[in-house]
């Protein structure tokens, strides 16, 4: 028998068997169909003790008549289990587990994490004169079992930096921590953890959590790693911790907040989460792969996040240790088909994007709308001024009429590439190859004797981008010169005026050559018309037909040229207001007004509007308000919301193969090993899934969060297999205290603070992390809670804590990502679009870790250096390495150096003269403790080594006070700066500072 | 203040206890620094040079890899594969019998036409390999390599396909294998990390975006991952110190900081701290070391010549010469990204161009290596994400993963060799079929690693480089 750890004598299947088995057996022996060898499956009793056919595998109370272990114990290569190739051999201490255990009779349990949750009676302990908790009565009954105690309480100091790092991932203030210090009151600690955990930080500690699980970026992930706009998402999750958002209904949120009756703004945000998962704008990629892709990731991460399961198995065979089908899988992933989203996205591509305006976006809106609407009204009314005027506008209108006549094109060409095609309309087409810069060609029939006015006409086309006009990426073009020529002689422009112009790129340029040339943002995708009038009109001079040839310049580059024209000349110069009638207003107008129907009779009027002078005030005011409107809507940030639409079929993908149709079609379903939700007669849909994972029965739900959060606040889950509480994870040390506390948190309304509450106010928490050498060999893991733990502190923190200690960080919770300093270059291997870093110089510099941008393909390399996950997949747990880069980041990133120098600088500012009392001030600032004899030493020697250099080159002194774009306070000697700022840097590279004992 | 280096060594340990009995200066921190990087065993067990593989399943045959990463994907139709049966062919239409129900990228839905090789092959060295004419530098070493003509990977698009090479898998969060070579060997030199990325951008093609994950750890901890070294601004990520800090004072600062933090320890017994120490060791040593890596003045006129550089700007061939010294300097994986080999159009002229690029110094490195008498124990390997179609794409050829061909080169395979075929068309790999996983078999082979029995438990699965499908040693190409 092992040795008994657990104060027991009996076999548990659970505890002692299922690891080894699962480990050792179920690839061949378990779940998996497919793969199952010999029919014999071990993971369940009833085909394990069978003997229909055979010998049974095993016979309980006989383990010398079980094949098992006649085949476990056999010398022969060929007969021994597991085989050879398996590579896993079975350790004498397995061996013997398993002959007791089927000495025992064999028994089987069902897996610990999916037994209905009941919440067990708390031990009895006797602690006199402590006060214990639940989760104490728990950890110490186990110790008692193990003959050990709990550590002595740890000191006031480190208590106050610990619970300040987790529950708010920020250092304390030296306030805060003298204040505790010097508290001997019992309801002290109490005190501190109700103050800390009402911070609006706490909201932004257990984000960073959340956000590695549900895979949080500000990027696609997939080839180019486009950006795309989530944050209003990161804002929700933030404000769910601190308004302590029960769980089930920031799952419910997430999941389905899109489904919900009425659902708000904030609900509709949360449903983000469904859109989180990695995208590609690839061109070669093939929509259906890539879908097929998203709903596998979908299936794996909301996998993990709720059931703390391995699902993503299952996407190509039956689960190999858990009871996952395949049939689960795709069943589960039906969920998600009803999801709106393109497989390619990228551009317009991206569906659907949701506006997430501030309360003061959404006021000036609704100001904005009542304004235009006021106007319009004012802009609509009629009066008999108006109308006499109208009537005269129609008049000249008419005169225009038949005076451009169209010239029709005989050829066309461009001496960028692009190639030209006229059109049946007479109008020239530019398509293909987008050359930079490109200057066109035209020849064209003059049917008149003279020419005196040439009208170019600017159309849109789909094909172009914003439908054009012009070929630029927006819509637009330039156009810098109109050259014309009849026969031999050139044609001279008198004046140029176009339908829109765009500020600095007026029409005239083209006449006097400004380089700014003649452009029409922000109104692309409708028609512009530029008229130009000649000098003098020029005569053909024979009686033939005349050609005449239009050159039209663009030199602007980047593709700013004319898509599409059509050109028109006139004989005679005529009335400026309507010179940019189009051909068909024209032509309605040449319309008996008796025979004009009611469509043609407003499409006059409203043209009229558009040009009346008499109208200018209410039209410019209306088109200023709706130009204030756009640019507002356009300033509302968005996010990626889920928007449900008819559900794609899903079918079972054989092997994963995205290209096989022919598996079975599925509809949404949970997976069936599982308590089923009580809905018939309906299909499933996301919100029955969101409501089936918080409900009581779901087991799975609870122990998978309490057990995270526990890591959270002891380093290890109580299973530390945190990301698989399935058959292949780790059984978990106190599984009375897990279960306890899943209930509890259950019956607490899925109470998130008082789960964290009851974590940090045990003793268990409170006490000393620090493990002599004996403890760190017999419970290297700390398993048994007979002290604290203590780990290096994630990536965010590492910053923030650099940011707190020199006063650097913005103050401010939510928002748009922002751009720290990051080394040039970095980003060099990027493509569609090649871009380059530019980081933020405001507030954007200095917030906090987790609002740094975050770029799939290449994540901040300071972030990267302390295991910060890329999040292209759910992470539930952070590696801690410990690297010469995480030197390399803290000596020399710019972030860090800048806080030294800005950490110096307070130091000379407090008010302390010498250097004893100014390390001091240091100290309780970065490590809230004042510094020891021997730290006071060494430092100051540091210091004055430091002070001894710069005082010999003060131009290096100048140098290193000057790091980093922050202010600089201006009257301090730039030497002594330095010279502390070498001490700061000390300060700032040690691991107290960045470890949470 | 001085550099550690200069300081006399203390061989002999001092335990920690007797050295925090002295006064706190009592002992220089550069003594410190000495003593404890002198500590081989105390190395040992911090798990910086060794990995977990203690004794090797078979016996290894190489020590280090040199991975050149065509990347974009090569056409093997104009590289290592010639297809008289496709010239013949040309313009006319891809027999359906290859192409129906077939995973094609760009040409979806396209007219399928056979396109012939744009360039001619030749015989090469006394083994005859059949190469194409525009590698001659590379055919000057056929009887040095051995070419893969029947490679087939899963992911028809660049960034899961270089997934797929690097790890094994399209899903993320996987290591790459110079992170599972880290895990399982450790790293052989004390001032360079064990793995590292050089990357280069062509001028022939569509430079293909690669991402950092491509040499991440995945699941592994971070001190596994690739670091990528570049040829302007900082040669590694933050090893340059700041303005107004000299050598001398970095120096001094980490003495300061490792000895605050050995004092600090006595009060907290963490195990942390003196890796931590360690950490900060290696840091400053990669300040001096990767720099002098970096500087190329002392190599010869006719090294530059062999390689065809000058040295320093960034291109292929100065990072071969880069890769060289690595290698030379112990780094157990070198990867060297070249991007510009995806030929959707002209890939005629395009690959002239990328050719030239690659091919000289490609070779430089194999003779560099044999001549300085690292060939023996390193794998050179030479070859793209995935091959491209024998049908055309204009006047290009789309990506092709069903068959595409690899180059590897060393001591450790044989030489003139050539392994397995596509069909006439170049289409399928059908003889000797070699798949990335059994590349990946191959490679843990040759440094004395059983794919089978090399896993790290994860979500609580064993996780393999080879994945979960059978991989197979490709015997018949070692030495």
């Amino acid at each position: 028998m092992v040795s008994d750890s657990w104060g027991q004598k009996q076999v548990q299947f659970n505890r002692d068997i299922r690891p080894i088995l699962s480990d050792k057996c179920f690839v061949c022996h378990g779940p998996d169909a497919k793969n199952r060898e010999a029919e014999l499956r071990l993971d369940q009793r009833a085909s394990a003790v069978d003997d229909q056919d055979r010998d049974p595998a095993i016979m309980p109370g006989h383990s010398d008549q079980s094949e098992i272990m006649a085949r476990i114990l056999s010398e022969d290569e060929d007969v021994r289990m597991p085989p050879g190739e398996h590579g896993k051999r079975l350790s004498a201490k397995e061996i013997g587990l398993l002959k007791d255990w089927i000495q025992q009779g064999a028994e089987y349990q069902e897996h610990w994490s999916i037994t209905p949750l009941k919440k067990p009676a708390v031990p009895k302990i006797d602690q006199a004169n402590k006060k214990t908790s639940a989760i104490d009565a728990f950890i110490l009954s186990r110790l008692k079992q193990e003959k050990l105690a709990p550590s002595k309480a740890a000191d006031p100091r480190t208590l106050v930096r610990r619970l300040s790092f987790d529950l708010t991932g920020l250092p304390p203030s030296p306030e805060l921590v003298e204040t505790f210090a010097n508290d001997p009151s019992p309801e002290a600690y109490e005190k501190l953890v109700n103050q800390l955990i009402q911070s609006s930080h706490y909201g932004e500690r257990m984000a960073i959590y959340w956000l590695d699980l549900v895979r949080y970026a500000d990027t696609l992930g997939y080839h180019g790693d486009q950006v795309r706009s989530v944050s209003p998402y990161r804002d929700y999750v933030i404000n769910a911790f601190n308004q302590n958002k029960p769980f089930d209904e920031f799952t419910i949120e997430q999941i389905a907040g899109d489904l919900l009756h009425d659902a708000t703004l904030d609900q509709k945000v949360a449903s983000t989460y469904n859109r989180l998962n990695r995208a590609s704008a690839e061109g070669g990629g093939q929509p259906k792969e890539y879908l097929a892709k998203y709903a596998a990731d979908r299936v794996r991460t909301t996998g993990n996040i709720w059931l703390g399961s391995t699902f993503g198995c299952a996407e190509c065979h039956d689960h190999k240790f858990d009871s996952f089908t395949t049939k689960d899988f795709y069943s589960f992933a039906a969920f998600f088909a009803d999801i709106k989203e393109k497989g390619i996205v990228g551009g317009a591509n991206h569906l659907e994007l949701l506006p997430v305006p501030t309360a003061e976006q959404q006021q000036e809106s609704a100001r904005l709308t009542k304004e235009i609407a006021a106007t319009q009204t004012k802009y609509d009314t009629k009066s008999p001024e108006l109308e006499a005027e109208f009537i005269k506008w129609q008049q000249s209108l008419s005169q225009q009429s038949g005076r451009w006549k169209l010239l029709t094109p005989t050829s066309a060409t461009s001496s960028g590439g692009s190639t030209m095609t006229i059109e049946k309309d007479g109008s020239i087409k530019a398509s293909g190859k987008v050359p930079d810069k490109d200057v066109y060609t035209i020849s064209l029939e003059l049917n008149a004797p003279s020419i005196a006015a040439l009208r170019l006409e600017c159309l849109t086309d789909d094909s172009f981008p914003a439908k054009g006009p012009g070929r630029a990426i927006n819509g637009n073009f330039v156009l810098h010169k109109v050259e014309a020529k009849l026969g031999d002689q050139n044609i001279a422009w008198a004046s140029a005026e176009a339908s829109h112009t765009q500020n600095n790129h007026s029409p005239t340029y083209i006449i006097n050559g400004n380089k700014n040339g003649w452009a029409i943002l922000p109104q692309t995708g409708q028609t512009q018309q530029l008229v130009l009038s000649a000098k003098k009109p020029v005569s053909v001079k024979s009686d033939a037909k005349q050609t005449l040839e239009v050159k039209l310049t663009h030199n602007y580059g980047t593709g700013h040229s004319l898509g599409k024209i059509r050109l028109y000349a006139a004989e005679a110069s005529g009335d400026n207001n309507t010179q940019f009638a189009s051909p068909a207003l024209l032509a309605i107008i040449s319309i008996d007004p008796a025979k004009r129907t009611k469509a043609q009779n407003e499409k006059l009027w409203n043209e009229f509007k558009q040009q009346s002078e008499l109208l200018k005030t209410p039209r410019d005011l209306l088109a200023k308000l709706k130009a204030d409107k756009t640019k507002l809507d356009k300033s509302v940030i968005t996010t990626l919301a889920t928007k449900a639409g008819p559900p794609r079929v899903m079918r079972i993908l054989p092997r994963g193969d995205w290209m096989d149709d022919s598996g079975e079609i599925v509809t949404p379903s949970v997976p069936a090993f599982l308590p089923q939700p009580k809905i018939e007669g309906r299909t499933l849909n996301r919100k029955d899934l969101a409501d089936w994972l918080v409900s009581k029965e779901n087991p799975l739900v609870a122990r998978t969060f309490v057990n995270r959060i526990w890591m959270l606040y002891f380093g290890n889950g109580l299973s530390r297999s945190v990301d698989d509480l399935g058959s292949q994870g780790e059984t978990p040390s106190h599984p009375e205290l897990l279960d306890w506390l899943a209930a509890d948190f259950i019956d607490s309304g899925w109470d998130i603070k008082h789960l964290v509450k009851q974590m940090v106010l045990s003793n268990s928490y409170q006490q000393s992390s620090y493990a002599s050498q004996e403890d760190q060999k017999s419970d290297p893991y700390n398993r048994l809670l007979a002290r604290q733990s203590r780990w290096r502190l994630d990536a965010e923190m590492v910053r923030d804590n650099a940011l707190v200690v020199s006063g650097l960080m913005v103050d401010k919770i939510g928002g748009v990502s922002a751009k720290p300093y990051q080394p040039a270059g970095y980003w060099a291997q990027m493509n569609f679009p090649k871009r380059t870093y530019k980081h933020d110089s405001g507030d954007g510099q200095y917030r906090r870790g987790l609002y740094t941008h975050w770029q799939r393909t290449f994540l901040h390399p300071s972030m990267l250096a302390f295991d910060a996950p890329p999040r292209e997949e759910c992470t539930a747990r952070r590696e801690r390495s410990n690297t010469p880069l995480q030197a390399l980041v803290l000596l020399n990133d710019p972030t860090y150096v800048e806080a030294a120098r800005v950490f110096a600088e307070k130091i000379l500012l407090s008010g302390n003269k010498d250097f004893e009392t100014r390390l001091t001030w240091a100290f309780n600032r970065a490590l809230s403790r004042p510094p020891r004899t021997d730290e006071m030493v060494l430092l100051k020697q540091w210091y004055e080594k430091n002070l001894a250099i710069y005082q010999k080159s003060p131009e290096s002194a100048a140098k290193l006070a000057a790091a980093g774009i922050a202010p600089k306070t201006s009257d301090l000697d730039t030497i002594e700066l330095a010279a502390w700022t070498s001490v700061t840097r000390a300060i700032l590279n040690l691991h107290e500072g960045i470890t949470r004992y | 203040m001085s550099n550690s280096s200069e300081n006399i060594n203390f061989k002999n340990t001092i335990s920690r206890r007797s050295f925090l009995n002295q006064t706190a200066l009592g002992i220089g921190p550069l003594a410190l620094m000495s003593m404890l990087s002198g500590d081989a065993s105390a190395q040992e067990k911090n798990g910086l040079n060794s990995g977990v593989i203690r004794t090797p399943h078979v016996t290894p045959k190489v020590k280090r890899i040199v991975h050149l990463c065509m990347a974009g994907g090569p056409s093997h139709l104009e590289t290592f594969d010639d297809k008289p049966k496709l010239k013949e062919m040309h313009d006319q239409p891809m027999p359906e019998s290859y192409t129906k129900g077939q995973q094609i990228a760009q040409l979806q839905g396209k007219k399928l036409k056979c396109f012939g090789p744009q360039h001619a092959f030749k015989n090469f060295g006394e083994s005859g390999q059949r190469i194409c004419e525009l590698f001659p530098h590379i055919g000057s070493v056929a009887d040095d390599i051995c070419i893969i003509r029947s490679m087939h990977t899963d992911q028809i698009n660049h960034d899961p396909a270089h997934l797929v090479f690097n790890t094994g898998s399209s899903n993320a969060g996987r290591p790459s294998m110079g992170s599972w070579l880290l895990y399982g060997l450790g790293q052989e030199s004390n001032d360079m990390p064990g793995y590292v990325v050089l990357t280069s951008v062509g001028r022939g093609g569509q430079s293909q975006p690669i991402a950092a994950r491509q040499w991440q750890s995945g699941f592994l901890p971070s001190r596994f991952q690739g670091v990528q070294f570049h040829a302007s601004g900082d040669p590694v990520l933050y090893l340059n110190r700041p303005q107004g800090v000299e050598l001398a004072q970095q120096r001094g600062l980490i003495d300061t900081v490792n000895q605050l933090n050995q004092q600090a320890n006595s009060f907290v017994n963490d195990p942390e701290i003196e890796t931590r120490i360690r950490q900060y060791e290696m840091a400053f040593r990669m300040q001096t070391s990767v720099p002098q890596l970096m500087d190329l003045s002392g190599e010869t006129q006719d090294t530059f010549d062999a390689y065809g550089t000058k040295g320093g700007d960034g291109t292929y061939a100065s990072n071969c010469l880069l890769a060289r010294r690595l290698l030379e300097k112990g780094v157990r994986f070198v990867q060297l990204y070249h991007r510009g080999w995806d030929h959707h159009g002209n890939i005629k002229g395009s690959m002239d161009i990328t050719a030239k690029e690659v091919d000289q110094a490609t070779a430089a490195l194999i003779k560099d290596l044999k001549q300085r008498g690292l060939f023996e124990d390193t794998l050179i390997v030479f070859g793209g994400e995935f091959g491209r179609t024998p049908m055309g794409q204009g006047s290009g050829r789309d990506h092709h993963i069903k068959g595409f061909s690899m180059m590897l080169s060393g001591g450790a395979v044989q030489g003139g060799k050539s392994y397995g075929n596509t069909d006439e068309l170049g289409y399928n790999a059908v003889e000797d079929i070699v798949h990335v996983r059994d590349f990946h078999a191959t490679m843990l082979h040759l440094f004395g690693i059983d794919h089978n029995r090399f896993s790290y438990k994860s979500q609580g699965l064993d996780f393999r480089l080879t994945g979960v499908e059978e991989a197979h040693v490709i015997k018949d190409i070692l030495a």
